[in-house]
């Protein structure tokens, strides 16, 4: 499809996916881990590091493009983005990439993602710095960290629809499952059992340890192509079907409730986008991965991007449709509950083998996959087809 | 303790606070409270507000109970609530505070066990910052 007649409906594919191993703590620095991450995803796309031209991060990442530019020996870059809100950012860098392809802006993009969260420091620890909004609100009172955040909707959410803490596990479960099939997930070798999920320690009552993410050290990275250049490439293409940013209405960040309707966070307004410029609904996706900072932002998300009604989310996790063979099989590399948690990045990755028929839990003839990026903050996702 | 660090839309509230008073920010223009305060009306764009007092009774939205990892002073009150309180007057207007045994108790000595969404509260005030306690029905 030529360039600006159809937007972005298949007009680039990823073509190359990289990563360093995960760990709690691996010794090089988050510098030489994104360049590590880059140069195997440029490789694995047969494209060499000079014919890059395109850029796109989110923002806590401590590699810019310059230092990565340089380091890896890119060509005259003519587009680069760092997309904001942390988490929320990781479909976003891939949406920015194949909007300037196809727009003209450029030709070769990467993405990436380095960071050292297992080893280094957690930006809720520092008591000196707190960004007066919304922080002046919250802090004071012990919200500190963005658990307690999400925990303080999530009791709502299960007060409201009479959901469970057995449906929080069914989350954790899924995604360790497949943890266990994936020699690269931190948790290949941990089975989880509900006794051990429900003797676990609170975090932030009702969340347990299990509700929570890896804490890592690990970079990915993907490389984004035109579809016409796509056909030349090592890989199998995987076209961007369609893709979307929300930072909706009276949106307040991690702390939605001071939104008029709480439990309806950017999910919703990013599934708006994301299924009017698509050719498939809800029912055509084979397999999502979709943000698992904390098991209850799965729920909110299967309801927001339209697997389950409101309210559903709980219910929908039941009978094992979470799992390989269920209903919607989710985070089949493990996410970043049991595989890494490297601000979601991983999860693009892994819906990027799947549609190669290449991930270590493949779900038979997957041809469409969704990707979520953080919900609770201003989000994107992408759907990618085969 | 960690101190609130305010900006200039959200000062009035602490010096209000300081003066054991609960206020919210309110559009002069429309009428509409807001929060958390900023500097313009998302209903008809005024710029001009006011801070309009509250009875200060509210009743409980949403609760945890964190426990460590903490920052060391809250670790050292752990378990303790933090709850979401939306007030009377204004039911979309849901403030963060904690539920206590008395202006000033320590965090965790409010039994978690006892809080429940819909429980009626009411707000007192310790060292600047709004408190809440359990209102007498
Ligand atoms: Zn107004």
């Amino acid at each position: 499809m030529a360039a600006g007649s159809g937007g972005l409906k298949d007009a680039t594919a990823l073509v190359g996916i990289g990563q360093t191993p995960f760990a709690k703590r691996l010794p090089e620095d988050e510098r030489a881990l994104a360049c590590r991450a880059v140069l195997a995803a440029l490789d694995d796309a047969g494209i060499a590091p000079g014919e890059v031209d395109a850029l796109a991060s989110y923002t806590m990442e401590e590699t810019d493009e310059v230092e990565l530019a340089k380091a890896c020996g890119f060509g005259d870059l003519t587009f680069f983005s760092k997309v904001g809100f942390g988490g929320g950012g990781s479909c976003a860098t891939v949406a920015h990439l194949a909007a300037a392809i196809t727009a003209g802006q450029a030709s070769v993009g990467v993405a990436w993602r380095s960071r050292k969260r297992g080893s280094g420091p957690r930006p809720w620890t520092n008591t000196s710095v707190q960004l007066p909004t919304p922080a002046q609100w919250t802090r004071p009172y012990g919200l500190l960290r963005p658990a307690d955040e999400i925990a303080m909707l999530t009791r709502r959410y299960l007060h409201e629809y009479g959901a469970t803490r057995d449906h929080l596990f069914n989350v954790a479960l899924a995604c360790r499952n497949r943890a266990n099939q994936n020699p690269a997930a931190i948790m290949y070798d941990r089975p989880l059992t509900r006794e051990m999920y429900m003797t676990s320690r609170w975090i932030s009552e009702p969340l347990c340890l299990f509700d929570n993410c890896l804490e890592t050290d690990g970079a990915l990275a993907c490389v984004v192509v035109s579809a016409e250049r796509a056909r030349d490439c090592r890989r199998r293409p995987v076209y961007v079907h369609s893709a979307a940013q929300s930072l909706p209405a009276q949106h307040h960040g991690m702390v939605n409730y001071w939104n008029d309707d709480p439990l309806t966070g950017p999910a919703w307004s990013a599934a708006r986008h994301l299924w009017k410029h698509s050719d498939l609904a809800p029912e055509d996706v084979d397999v999502a991965q979709i943000y698992d900072a904390f098991t209850p932002l799965v729920l909110l998300s299967l309801e927001g991007y339209g697997f389950c009604g409101r309210g559903e989310g709980g219910a929908f996790t039941e009978g094992g449709a979470l799992e390989i063979g269920g209903l919607l099989p989710v985070n089949t590399g493990g996410g970043g509950l049991s595989e890494a948690y490297v601000h979601g990045f991983n999860l693009i990755n892994e819906g990027v083998r799947q549609l190669r028929g290449s991930s270590t839990a493949q779900v038979p003839g997957a041809s469409a996959c969704l990707v979520t990026a953080g919900e609770g903050v201003p989000t994107s996702a992408l759907l990618l087809r085969s | 303790m960690l101190r609130p660090v305010t900006d200039a839309d959200g000062a009035p509230f602490w010096e209000y606070a300081a003066q054991g008073e609960l206020r919210v920010q309110a559009c002069a223009g429309c009428d509409e409270f807001r929060f958390p305060p900023r500097p313009c009306c998302p209903h008809c764009q005024s710029f001009e507000s006011e801070w309009r007092p509250v009875s200060g009774r509210g009743r409980v939205w949403s609760y945890v109970v964190a426990h460590p990892p903490l920052l060391p002073d809250y670790a050292a009150q752990a378990p303790y609530n933090v709850v979401v309180v939306e007030l009377d007057e204004a039911p979309r207007i849901r403030l963060v505070g904690n539920l206590v045994t008395g202006a000033g108790q320590p965090l965790g000595a409010f039994p978690p066990e006892s809080i429940r969404i819909g429980a009626r509260v009411r707000a007192v005030f310790h060292d600047g910052l709004p408190q809440w306690v359990p209102e007498r029905s």
